[in-house]
């Protein structure tokens, strides 16, 4: 039992491992251990009492309930608890088993949390273990591939700059079919919000855009999105453990905004770019407090509806769940608004055991959908758990204010034959609100 | 045997009093120096009403997800923690060590119930190696350092339990005890049972990170 017995092959994964030495392992552990953790690591490598409280926390102990070595502790176990013990001398396979581990079976959603009498984060422990893989470059290809493309054009999906403001004018243009005078206004200085979003938007789901650019339109708000570098809010980096490129994604963020003068930067319903503000780049950075702040969609929307700003005159009729994101509900407290939001926009919610800030986690986030196709599996069979819960609340649509939690979700639902089907935020308002200004 | 047995309760005994404060007070020293230097972080975030509001939650058996999920769990962690506490103050044969060693006069419980007490501790222990050898999630996990604590931790309970019995040698268990007892003091800064000492501190900052940070509760 444990990694060693279910490797799954991976490009980069193999190819860095083969270019190890015991030198270079024992530098990188000792970057990580003693030049870069401190207090919390080693207070938490001598206080985990091995007691295996958390066992039943992590949806990938549910989902595999006789593999121990599936439980956060056991993750810990064979990756930093180890590396402590043999003080960094462990041999190039295992580094890849605890790259495996790092990046594909622990989405860093804490849940574990609430499981540990002792209070031990094994999603910070799994962060660090990241840390020290990305050090050695044993990355998982295509995550890989996505932190090398914000290094090279500061986004995650190689998209390149006329190809943003091109599919920002094309949304502007689908749009103006439906609104006749609405605009996506680019680079408008001192404007009321900026609006910024994750990068597989323009790439791949533009139609958010078009939706966000009708509900700013139809409350009549001021708002910019901006053309330049710092548009893409998401994080691949924060994920691979490369934290130099993550705080400078981070500060061409803001920069962009205060470039702009705005007063707020809102973000798209993501739920990982949101952690990377306000738990993980800005400790980088050294931040306590935004430069600029910022706001998620679900308080965002909350205040449209809340204020009559965007009015549903008939709610959505059917049944519908809501999924709580790990890095909007466990990670900044939105729970609350969150199902404010839903019940402002649908008749019958049905609410999913657990819930609220004890979520399972789609088990996409955390980077682990974004290590691509090898891993899918991994992630699938290590969230019956989810699956289960979702069909236990018997109901078709599923409202999920986050787009990796959108992936992962999908994927069960396809996987587990649950016949449902996911919604944002955005596609419910967009579908149920009145549009005064359309024609 | 009985020289030893003065020593151990005399010069001993004072020893691994000090090097079990003095050892707690350095491992405290060190860690609150090391994330000063590493983590302002954890400095900017530490807020003492979400530390409290933490420990005392955690504190509460069945007060939260944890405990609530793994019943048994609570109430070995609970009955072992609390009668080991009990019996270190007020155990009847202690009060000769409060009054001898440190001059301090204190109430001692009855002996039937201190009695109980150890028997609950004995049990608990018990019920801890059964986990760490049958519970895989517990077993998988377990290190020889785990085992050595357990047993560690175990002597002095057993071996007051076998003196009072009088069953065996009873100043050999009853030394047996002392010493037991001094090793697991002078472990406590410096092994597994160091989480006496760091816990409030762990508790402490995932309270203030979830409270402050997160805004939701870290149970
Ligand atoms: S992480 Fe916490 S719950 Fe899990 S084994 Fe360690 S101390 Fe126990
Ligand atoms: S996936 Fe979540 S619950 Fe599981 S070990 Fe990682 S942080 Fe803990």
């Amino acid at each position: 039992m444990g990694i060693a017995d279910r490797r799954i092959e991976d490009g980069n994964l193999m190819q860095a491992v083969a270019k190890l030495t015991p030198e270079k392992i024992k530098a990188a552990y000792e970057l990580v251990t003693k030049g870069e953790a401190g207090a919390r690591l080693s207070t938490y490598y001598q206080s985990c009492m091995r007691c295996g409280m958390c066992a039943q926390a992590c949806h990938f102990s549910i989902s595999h309930p006789d593999d121990p070595s599936y439980t956060p502790v056991g993750k810990m176990d064979q990756t930093m608890w180890k590396l402590i013990r043999q003080k960094g001398e462990v041999t190039p396979d295992e580094v890849y088993g605890m790259a495996q581990i790092a990046y594909t079976e622990c989405n860093m959603c804490k849940r574990c949390v609430h499981y540990c009498p002792v209070g031990i984060d094994t999603g910070f422990i799994t962060s660090l273990v990241r840390r020290f893989c990305y050090r050695l470059g044993v990355v998982p290809t295509y995550i890989l591939d996505t932190a090398h493309s914000h290094s090279a054009v500061m986004n995650q999906m190689w998209v390149k700059q006329d190809e943003w403001i091109d599919s920002l004018i094309w949304q502007e243009d689908e749009a103006r079919g439906e609104f006749p005078n609405l605009r996506v206004p680019l680079e408008k200085e001192g404007a009321e919000i900026l609006y910024s979003v994750i990068a597989p938007e323009p790439k791949f789901r533009t139609q958010l855009i078009y939706q966000a650019a009708a509900i700013m339109h139809e409350a009549g708000l001021d708002w910019t999105m901006p053309a330049l570098p710092g548009w893409d809010n998401s994080d691949m980096c924060m994920f691979v453990g490369d934290s130099e490129m993550m705080g400078r994604l981070k500060r061409c963020h803001y920069e962009m905004a205060q470039r702009l003068k705005v007063k707020r930067i809102v973000m798209g319903e993501c739920g990982h770019a949101f952690r990377s503000v306000y738990d993980t780049g800005n400790r980088w950075l050294g931040f306590k407090d935004w430069p600029v702040p910022v706001v998620h969609s679900v308080e965002f929307f909350w205040e449209l509806l809340t204020t009559g700003k965007i009015k549903i005159p008939k709610k959505f009729d059917k049944p519908v769940t809501i999924h709580d994101p790990c890095n909007i509900t466990r990670g900044y407290g939105l729970m609350d608004k969150l199902r404010e939001v839903v019940h402002m926009l649908c008749d019958k919610v049905v609410e999913m055991s657990p819930n609220r800030e004890h979520t399972i986690c789609c088990c996409a986030g955390g980077g682990i959908i974004n290590c691509g196709p090898p891993f899918k599996s991994v992630r699938v069979a290590g969230n019956k758990a989810k699956a289960d819960q979702l069909a236990a609340t018997g109901v078709e649509y599923l409202v999920a204010p986050c787009h990796n939690c959108h992936g992962g979700l999908e994927d069960i639902i396809g996987h587990y034959k649950l016949g449902m089907h996911t919604k944002f935020l955005g596609d419910l308002i967009y579908q149920l609100m009145e549009k005064t200004r359309a024609e | 045997m009985q020289t030893l047995y003065n020593f151990a309760t005399g010069p001993l005994l004072w020893a691994s009093f000090a090097i079990f404060l003095a050892g707690s007070v350095w491992r405290i020293y060190s860690m609150i120096a090391l994330a000063r230097k590493k983590e302002m972080s954890v400095y900017a975030y530490m807020s003492w009403g979400f530390s409290f509001r933490s420990i005392f939650r955690w504190l509460t058996p069945f007060g939260t997800l944890g405990w609530k999920a793994n019943p048994a769990m609570t109430v070995g962690t609970f009955a072992f923690h609390l009668c080991l506490l009990l019996l270190l103050l007020f155990a009847p044969g202690h009060a000769e060590m409060w009054d001898y060693n440190f001059g301090l006069a204190i109430w001692s419980l009855p002996e039937w119930l201190a009695d109980t007490l150890t028997v609950v501790v004995i049990a608990c222990c018990a019920f801890f190696a059964f986990r760490r050898l049958r519970v895989p999630a517990v077993r998988y996990v377990t290190t020889t350092h785990d085992w050595a604590v357990l047993l560690l931790v175990f002597l002095p309970f057993i071996s007051a339990f076998l003196a009072k019995m009088q069953l065996g040698n009873t100043l050999f268990m009853t030394l047996l005890h002392v010493l037991s007892a001094e090793a697991v003091l002078i472990a406590i800064p410096f092994t597994r049972l160091s989480h006496a000492i760091f816990s409030p501190f762990t508790r402490a900052y995932m309270g203030s990170e979830f409270g402050g940070v997160r805004h939701c509760p870290d149970w």
